[in-house]
């Protein structure tokens, strides 16, 4: 029984490091869906784009970790508003599907563009800090799992400060409310939109520093797995609403673990991916989600 | 008007320039020259393997063109690369083929790439041999039992890597448990667990847990976590070397400080890269040869390799060596550009005296040599223990 509870703790452990990246992820589906709603399929690309500035901030720059995270936030922001002013911005009064298919354009623009310009072979990310290992009564916690939930954490504080205490975050719940009524009011939606881009491609750009440096390995296809992940987690906190995406992020990444741990990792992604039909199923808003009828 | 003249006129132009196109492509063989084709991983997650075989290749084909080629004509190799990827390695079999017109085929590293192009070997009537690929089903069909006639292998196959380190586990490490965690995307990880085991079972061990992966998992914390709990005396995990180093780093992280044993798919300069030097202490897996192996065979292909590439071969390298110059040898005997002539003459392969060791191929179209057990040292590959078959 004792050693249940041991492999239940660590497994609990395991899985909050893994949801906390899947968290700060899904904030950016969940933001841009908020504002536009569009699904911006994109996202997962951009994070694995973060990682790369990182990397090569921490190789070719030789910052330190702190630095290298600012570089790839900013790098990954100003890529997201690019994307946005490039790709969807034209596309404003089209159909939903345009937008939708110009996003899954943007992502294979990335992933194979990026194969192009920096070859597919995974990189080795450079120990940017030393791993510490700490071992209390047999659960072992790890300094890098601990950063990354500090990290986490602190963006997402951030975050919900910028959205419900300044004046831009006013004007993004405005527009998310109702962006004509916004508009008329007097502000500026696109440069709201630019914005709200900029922020959650920021954290998806420090998701993937994180990654590289936990995982120690990056690739140009790094993005395509934990994207889909991020935008179940996001579902299943309820599209569109802020503390939705972190608790679905965390709950998703420590279900992964509990199936792995206690039932077989080959089912871990099934188990992701049928939660989403479940959600879809019974809560279509998501555990945070209020049902709002559609107005026709 | 005048844009409909002119779009027939596009419209000829079009269809002469495809017919000239394809005639173009039925020029064939040029007849001073030789082509072997090789379907490579030259990009992907088993780069490192397709590079260095494509390097062993090519010191091959040099060698034997310094010496005046062969049929009085010079070789050359045409690389496609196959992205680490089952489906490309069967386009790039078929463009090899069909395209280029290769005579003989160096086939993909990988098992699962290797039986994916096959039936492109087959319906051509081009043989491939691929220098490492170690799953049984490579040169027999497992549906109807029989031999692939047009495929064949430089290398030993997954029963006996597998049975070669469930020995050692059980004599040299003293392992009465074991725990084992394959890649489950992997015909090659599959083959070399389920041997494995055999074996180790049949030594009197017990196969604890048995855990599985998929290629390009990143996070196996919460299966190392079971692992742990089982608490076996050996771990073997015979994947390639991007998982298996991240398996290796967080299992140390982890906690799981037991030996931990594998397949000659951890032969990657990557590895130490990607799990820490620290981490592999403590780790062994088979391989088709080692470059600090004192026969002077080895010896003379280091020293060439070094000074073409400036770097120590790895298996791969040698393996793609021996392949090329098995494949040469058979088109020297048979003596024509036929391919079936060369594919029967390959298949008479008797004690061919390779880099990696005596080469006879059995009538599986396995190669039957010897094995060499490594052991890594502060992320250093070192010579442990060789073993005959």
């Amino acid at each position: 029984m004792e050693s249940f509870f041991h492999q239940l703790i660590q497994q609990l452990i395991n899985g909050i490091s893994l949801g906390s990246i899947y968290a700060l992820i899904a904030l950016g589906y969940t933001m841009v869906y908020g504002i536009m709603k569009l699904i911006n399929f994109a996202h997962g690309d951009v994070y694995m784009v973060g990682a790369y500035f990182g990397f090569f901030a921490t190789t070719v720059l030789h910052l330190s970790f702190v630095p290298a995270l600012i570089v790839a936030m900013i790098g990954a922001g100003l890529l997201g508003m690019f994307i946005e002013r490039a790709a969807y911005r034209p596309l404003r009064d089209a159909p939903k599907i345009a937008v939708l298919i110009t996003a899954i354009g943007v992502s294979l623009l990335l992933e194979y563009g990026g194969m192009l310009l920096v070859t597919p072979q995974p990189r080795t990310f450079p120990k940017v800090f030393e791993a510490v290992t700490y071992n209390i009564g047999g659960i072992v916690v790890n300094s890098q799992q601990i950063v990354i939930l500090v990290v986490s954490i602190l963006l997402m504080v951030i975050l919900t400060y910028v959205v419900n205490r300044t004046m831009i975050g006013k004007a993004m719940r405005a527009a998310s409310f109702d962006m004509d009524a916004a508009r008329l009011m007097g502000i500026n939606v696109d440069q709201v939109v630019s914005f709200t881009f900029g922020i959650g491609s920021a954290l998806a750009g420090a998701g993937g520093v994180l990654v590289g440096v936990y995982y120690n390995s990056i690739d140009p296809l790094m993005g395509i797995m934990p994207g889909l992940k991020a935008f179940v987690a996001a579902v299943l906190g309820g599209i569109g609403i802020i503390p939705g995406a972190m608790i679905g992020g965390v709950i998703l990444g420590v279900i992964e673990a509990l199936v792995s741990g206690f039932i077989s990792s080959t089912f871990r992604d099934a188990a992701a991916f049928g939660i989403l039909i479940l959600i879809l199923l019974f809560k279509p808003s998501g555990i945070l989600g209020k049902n709002v009828r559609e107005k026709v | 008007m005048v844009t409909k003249k002119f779009k027939k006129v596009l419209a000829l132009f079009a269809v002469a320039a495809l017919t000239a196109s394809l005639t173009a492509g039925c020029g064939g063989q040029s007849s001073n020259e030789i082509k072997l084709g090789a379907n490579l991983e030259m990009t992907g997650s088993n780069a490192t393997f397709g590079q260095s075989a494509t390097n062993g290749a090519k010191l091959a084909i040099k060698q034997v063109n310094a010496k005046g080629g062969v049929l009085g004509k010079q070789l050359s190799l045409v690389v496609a690369d196959n992205k680490s990827e089952a489906a490309e390695a069967a386009n790039a079999m078929q463009k090899l083929i069909t395209q280029d017109k290769a005579l003989a085929i160096i086939a993909p590293i990988a098992s699962s790439s290797v039986i994916a192009g096959a039936q492109v070997n087959m319906d051509n009537k081009v043989l491939a041999i691929s220098p490492t690929a170690s799953n049984p089903n490579v040169t027999v069909d497992p549906t109807t039992g029989k031999v692939r006639d047009f495929l064949f292998r430089a290398a030993f196959i997954d029963p006996f890597q597998g049975s070669v380190m469930a020995n050692f586990a059980t004599k040299s490490l003293n392992g009465k448990t074991a725990a084992i965690y394959i890649d489950n995307s992997s015909d090659y990880a599959k083959g070399l667990g389920k041997f494995f085991k055999e074996t180790f079972e049949k030594n009197g061990g017990q196969v604890a847990i048995e855990e599985a992966y998929l290629a390009k998992d990143t996070d196996f914390k919460a299966t190392l976590t079971k692992i742990k709990a089982a608490n076996p005396d050996v771990l073997f995990v015979p994947g390639y070397y991007q998982e298996v180093g991240m398996i290796v780093k967080q299992a140390r992280e982890m906690g799981l400080m037991m030996p931990i044993l594998g397949g000659d798919g951890w032969d990657s300069a990557k590895l130490p890269e990607i799990a820490g030097a620290q981490a592999l202490n403590n780790t062994f897996f088979a391989n088709h040869y080692s470059p600090d192996d004192n026969s002077p065979a080895i010896k003379t292909f280091v020293e060439a390799y070094k000074q073409e590439y400036g770097q120590t071969p790895d298996a791969f390298a040698a393996l793609s060596y021996d392949a090329t110059m098995m494949v040469i040898e058979a088109i020297k005997r048979a003596n024509s550009e036929d391919t079936v002539k060369i594919k029967d003459e390959l298949a008479k392969t008797k004690d061919y005296a390779a880099v990696s060791g005596t080469i006879t191929l059995n009538e599986m179209h396995d190669a039957v040599k010897s094995a060499v057990i490594i052991e890594m040292k502060d992320g250093k590959q070192t010579f442990k223990e060789k073993i005959n078959p």
